[in-house]
């Protein structure tokens, strides 16, 4: 399966300091989403940010759609289709959901394009559409990540990179945010996921990734990571003594 | 919905931002000594709750009380003399500092030599890489907190508030980007200083975590409680069940 976007021994920090990622090589194959868990410190977040452009690697090989462009800057790794959203909120909230959504299309010059995917993302998103005219800071946090995503499709990114979607949202949010995301996917984006809800997270992907100390420590198919106990027990914390309060999905 | 034995206490507490209620006439008693939470849906006006009663917003209406003492017009560092720590959702940490220098930032260093050459003692930093291991990120203790991520700045930021020894704690999502395997530890660690005597107010969404640490719980929709009790009542309670876990 081709590969939407590959890392290849990446090396990356920042300043002076030591390397975060020390060899790292993830590939996100097309129409998956891939999954990085880990501890904190273990680089999830810079990888994401490598793989946008904010953050030049040291050394190694970034390559989007087979075409290599390592060293490019966030500008072209958007044109090449890399969108990423940040972690925390940040849509404008003095902004409509409107003018939220339309920031992301900027770039776009054809207009017939550019209302075609504004259609997509209103489809994809109900409460984009439903919401369309309102302020986007008087949404809820599920609401307004919603807004994050929709922004980030208006390019038609080839792979979306997503830090931590799920944080600080309420359990009936995190469940939307996380069917969002495999409607994402299911509708033809690839996806890079870094979520410190590694269980949500490894239940929704399709392949997941174990970082530690800058690398990739194990990977492989999500549902065969989250079946293995010790990897359970080192990283994605041990089951609670009591059943868990399970949201409706 | 209020009782008379609680450390932490709001009666009618009410702030609108424009046209958006966001709390509506909240009374609610913590009570001493014990791991109490704070749960609700986004929005429900748990951060708003904590920002009025720290004194970082002021409320339109009602009164808070801590331990017997009005507090609703203190400034945040009053409440904060009073005994009142929190940490924040969006973590504040000084990003230039080092994780060391940060914690010890929490406190004013002792001793008259000590004030007038803003040094900190042997002592008081022995205290901070105390709290650096007590939250697992001593090995940090001299890397900048804006080399360090997410997870660990908001570890770092809670070091920094039991550093100043506050009786009562106000987390606002601990849990938040924080790794699943080191929840354990935030949760052992906060029943172990409320056996010390600590008293906490924890505002979180992780579930597992709050059944598991907390003695009593208070459940916020549309900016005021609509349930409370121990784990076990709140777990089956429908309203909760409805508004909050989506069940």
């Amino acid at each position: 399966m081709a590969s939407e976007i590959e890392l290849v021994d990446i090396q990356a920090g920042y300043g002076r300091a030591a390397p975060v990622l020390r060899g790292l090589s993830v590939a996100v194959p097309a129409g998956t989403i891939v999954c990085l868990v880990g501890p904190n410190g273990a680089g999830k977040s810079t990888v994401l940010k490598v793989a946008s452009g904010l953050l030049k690697p040291r050394s190694g090989r970034i390559l989007v759609g087979g075409r290599e462009i390592t060293g490019q800057g966030p500008q072209a790794m958007l044109a090449a289709g890399v969108a990423h959203v940040l972690q925390g909120h940040s849509v404008f909230r003095e902004m409509t959901v409107a003018e939220n959504v339309l920031l992301g299309g900027y770039t776009l010059r054809d207009k017939a394009f550019l209302a075609r995917r504004v259609e997509f993302v209103k489809e994809l998103f109900p409460v984009v559409a439903q919401r369309w005219d309102s302020l986007a800071g008087l949404l809820s946090g599920g609401q307004q990540k919603q807004v994050e995503f929709a922004r980030s499709l208006m390019v038609d990114p080839k792979v979306v990179l997503l830090d931590e979607p799920s944080m600080g949202l309420d359990p009936k949010a995190t469940a939307t945010v996380f069917e969002q995301v495999v409607r994402m996917r299911d509708a033809g984006t690839a996806v890079l996921l870094v979520e410190q809800n590694a269980r949500r997270a490894l239940e929704t992907a399709d392949l997941g990734c174990v970082l530690d100390l800058g690398r990739v420590h194990i990977s492989g198919p999500a549902s065969e990571l989250l079946a293995d106990p010790q990897l359970g027990e080192l990283y994605l914390g041990g089951r609670p003594a009591e059943p868990p309060v399970t949201p409706k999905r | 919905m209020s009782d008379e034995r609680g450390a932490l206490r709001t009666e009618g507490l009410t702030k609108a931002f424009g046209g958006v209620v966001a709390l509506d006439g909240a009374s609610v008693a913590f009570q001493h000594g014990r791991v109490n939470a704070l749960i609700g849906p986004n929005g429900s006006g748990k951060t708003t709750f904590f920002n009025c009663v720290t004194g970082m917003i002021r409320a339109d209406s009602g009164r808070t009380t801590y331990r017997g003492r009005d507090i609703t017009r203190a400034a945040p560092h009053a409440v904060a003399h009073a005994g009142i720590g929190r940490t924040f959702q969006l973590c504040r940490v000084f990003p230039r500092m080092s994780a060391l220098d940060n914690v010890l930032a929490a406190v004013r260093p002792s001793g008259l030599l000590g004030q007038l050459r803003g040094a900190r003692g042997r002592a008081e930093v022995d205290r901070a890489r105390g709290w650096l291991t007590r939250l697992g990120i001593e090995h940090l203790a001299d890397v900048e907190a804006r080399n360090m991520s997410w997870g660990q700045q908001k570890l770092l930021e809670l070091a920094g508030v039991l550093m100043s020894e506050p009786e009562t704690v106000l987390l606002d999502e601990p849990a938040g980007g924080v790794n699943p395997a080191l929840l354990d530890r935030i949760g052992t660690l906060v029943r172990d200083l409320n056996a010390e005597g600590r008293t906490f107010v924890i505002v979180e969404h992780n579930m597992d975590l709050v059944m598991s640490i907390s003695d009593h719980i208070v459940v916020f929709d549309r900016g005021r409680p609509i349930a409370e009790g121990p784990p076990s009542v709140i777990r089956s309670d429908e309203r909760v069940l409805g508004a909050y876990l989506g069940v």
